[in-house]
């Protein structure tokens, strides 16, 4: 089966249009039957991953992809990078700033939930550079 | 003095609402998406006001004339807002059903009570029913009071995870927080869009259904004669609500016999309601402050808020609660409910109407000053009028599993659906993305999914077909 390819670009210039990305992939996947359970970790996922590239780098591109086996999903970012990724990934650790925490957001919980709710999840980052990260979601468990 | 006659027009006297003798007798097996909400194709002028308007974009024009995809319709009744020549209406039973039955129970919302003016005592609108030629009446809103207190145990028995208590048999939410199935436009939106919410959902039956059962239970006792020959009479504020009676979701069968329409019953209770106010409380069919007084006339103050926004969600007496009104921002709040968004919430109030349900389009009065006199009517009452005294009917609850249906799925294996979704991107890539309503479709990404499966022609629109003439025209004249 040939996979179905769909690209969006985050703008990181205008925090109030965060979230728009997932919720168009969210829709787009109900549109292609696929299970309830997987629509909903993916767009979990992807909405962390969406929402720090907004507000800990300046915005990037979706990637994803959808295949019979699973939803992968590329998220990339020329931001700053992250310098502990180990640290990163702790519950509760967050560098985000009080305005942003007084929204509700940088509870620290974003990468961990990214892993949770997928099965296979990397992250990449070089500081200076940017971030990567590449989750899947199998369609079957 | 003119003290009941509401100054809007009744719209039971415009051709917006119409009682045709068309609900036949219920069918064994339901049908999953019947509707209330129809076209009077002789009126539809093929304009495209219902179109743009359809939340769930489940409205096409084809052929000049407007038709609903009726997996996609809600029966939320916003076409019937918007369409200037009242072409789409809301069917529903005529009065003249209730000669059909021997002993007649009406089931007045709380609603009804505020399309009056001047109302202070709802007892004015019971009696009045009665006068009309119900045998009996059963105040929704007493109802609701006991929906409010199940779910409030609910919610506590949810929240302290003390699973014991929770009722055997009926289908639990999962978690909180719970989602309201009184508005029964919301519930269908969850059972075709939001698949991941439906564990969501009360288990508690709508206040109508409890209502219906409680005033059949208490019909059989009183009269003796067997169930077929008692007629149960909703008088509905919306749509949504006749074709949930006659085709629920979460529950086997309704005890609602018949669905007529606030709009439809209004004028007629306005000269008996007159005529026993005139008679200073005289010609009342019941002694107030007798027995059967005291079982018509319960509600309290928790019920009749029911009526409007905000009144269901306030009579749980918690303030971990969200309440929303109007489909769009319902809609809205399910997509963000859905991807976690919120937490600590215990309840959700989602009314599919502007204002509630006194904002249905089957009723009369401007729903913002419907609210206001609900106000007036609650304001001398008990806290709430009923209460469960013993334990919690079985019939409270659920007793049929509210099934996911994919309808918006493009193909019917993924396959399918990656090659549509690619065929479908690749159209909307061709077209102008006007959004015009021109080819019959809301907008330019449902013509192009309407052409991926086949139901519309790539040529249907009239943007593209003026390109092409125009370049056929350049061609010819550089030619000459
Ligand atoms: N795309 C990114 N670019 C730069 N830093 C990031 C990125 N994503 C995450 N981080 C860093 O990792 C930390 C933890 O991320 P996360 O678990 O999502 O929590 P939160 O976003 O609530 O801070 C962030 O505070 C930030 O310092
Ligand atoms: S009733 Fe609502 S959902 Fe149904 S066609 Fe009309 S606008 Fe659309
Ligand atoms: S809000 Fe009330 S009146 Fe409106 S559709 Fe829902 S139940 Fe009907
Ligand atoms: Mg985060």
């Amino acid at each position: 089966m040939s996979a179905l390819e769909m690209r969006y670009e985050v703008p990181g210039n205008d925090f109030t249009r965060a979230g728009e990305a997932s919720s168009a992939i969210k829709n787009k996947l109900k549109q292609m039957g696929i299970p309830p359970g997987v629509v909903r970790n993916v767009a979990i996922a992807v909405y962390e991953g969406e929402i720090n590239m907004v507000i800990h780098a300046s915005g990037g591109t979706i990637d994803v992809f959808v295949d019979s086996d699973a939803v992968s999903l590329v998220l990339r970012d020329t931001g700053g990078g992250i310098p502990d990724v180990e640290l990163a990934m702790r519950e509760g650790y967050t560098t985000a700033k009080e305005d942003i925490r007084s929204l509700g957001f940088g509870a620290g919980m974003g990468i961990p939930n990214m892993i949770k709710y997928t099965d296979e999840f990397k992250i990449n980052s070089e500081v200076g550079k940017g971030t990567v990260v590449e989750m899947k979601v199998y369609l079957e468990k | 003095m003119n003290i009941l006659d509401n100054k809007t027009m009744p719209r039971a006297s415009n051709p917006l609402s119409t009682a045709p003798p068309f609900f036949q007798s219920r069918k064994p097996e339901y049908d999953r998406f019947f509707h209330s909400v129809r076209l009077d194709s002789d009126l539809c002028k093929g304009c495209i006001n219902c179109l743009k308007r359809c939340p769930t974009q489940a409205i096409r024009v084809r052929d000049g004339k407007s038709q609903i995809t009726k997996e996609y319709c809600t029966d939320c009744g916003e076409c019937i807002r918007a369409c200037p020549h009242h072409a789409k209406k809301a069917t529903f039973d005529s009065f003249d059903t209730l000669s059909e039955y021997e002993y007649k129970i009406a089931l007045p919302p709380p609603s009804l009570y505020a399309q009056f003016n001047n109302l202070e005592e709802k007892s004015l609108v019971l009696n009045a029913l009665l006068s009309l030629g119900f045998d009996d009446v059963y105040e929704v809103a007493a109802a609701a009071e006991l929906v409010s207190e199940i779910t409030r145990k609910l919610i506590k028995d949810l929240a302290s995870g003390a699973r014991d208590n929770l009722p055997q048999g009926g289908f639990i939410p999962g978690s909180l927080p719970i989602i309201s199935s009184a508005c029964p436009c919301v519930v269908r939106l969850i059972s075709v869009k939001f698949p991941n919410l439906l564990d969501n959902i009360s288990p508690v039956i709508a206040p109508v259904e409890m209502a219906a059962n409680a005033a059949v239970r208490r019909a059989l006792i009183r009269t003796g004669l067997p169930r077929e020959k008692i007629g149960v009479f909703f008088i509905s504020p919306c749509p949504a609500k006749v074709a949930e009676a006659y085709s629920p979701l979460g529950i086997k069968e309704s005890q609602i016999d018949k669905v007529l329409a606030v709009s439809d019953i209004y004028p007629r209770l306005l000269p008996f309601m007159k005529e026993i106010a005139a008679s200073g409380g005289d010609m009342t069919s019941f002694d107030r402050g007798s027995e059967f007084s005291r079982e018509i006339d319960k509600a309290g103050r928790i019920g009749v808020s029911w009526g409007g926004h905000g009144g269901e969600a306030s009579g749980l007496l918690t303030d971990n609660y969200l309440a929303v009104d109007g489909i769009e921002s319902v809609i809205k709040s399910l997509e963000d409910l859905e991807d976690s968004k919120f937490t600590n919430l215990e309840f959700i109030e989602l009314n599919a109407c502007k204002g509630g349900c006194v904002g249905g389009v089957l009723v009369v009065e401007n729903p913002y000053i419907a609210k206001v006199k609900l106000n007036i009517i609650r304001k001398y009452l008990p806290v709430s009028g009923t209460h469960i005294n013993a334990s919690v009917p079985p019939y409270a609850y659920n007793n049929k599993k509210i099934e996911f249906q994919p309808v918006y799925r493009l193909g019917q294996t993924l396959e399918e659906s990656i090659s549509m979704m690619k065929r479908v991107d690749e159209l909307i890539e061709k077209l102008p993305g006007l959004d015009c309503g021109c080819c019959g479709a809301p907008t330019c990404a449902a013509n192009a999914e309407d052409v991926a499966k086949g139901l519309a022609d790539e040529k249907g629109c009239i943007h593209k077909r003026v390109e092409a003439l125009e370049t056929e025209s350049k061609l010819s004249n550089s030619q000459r």
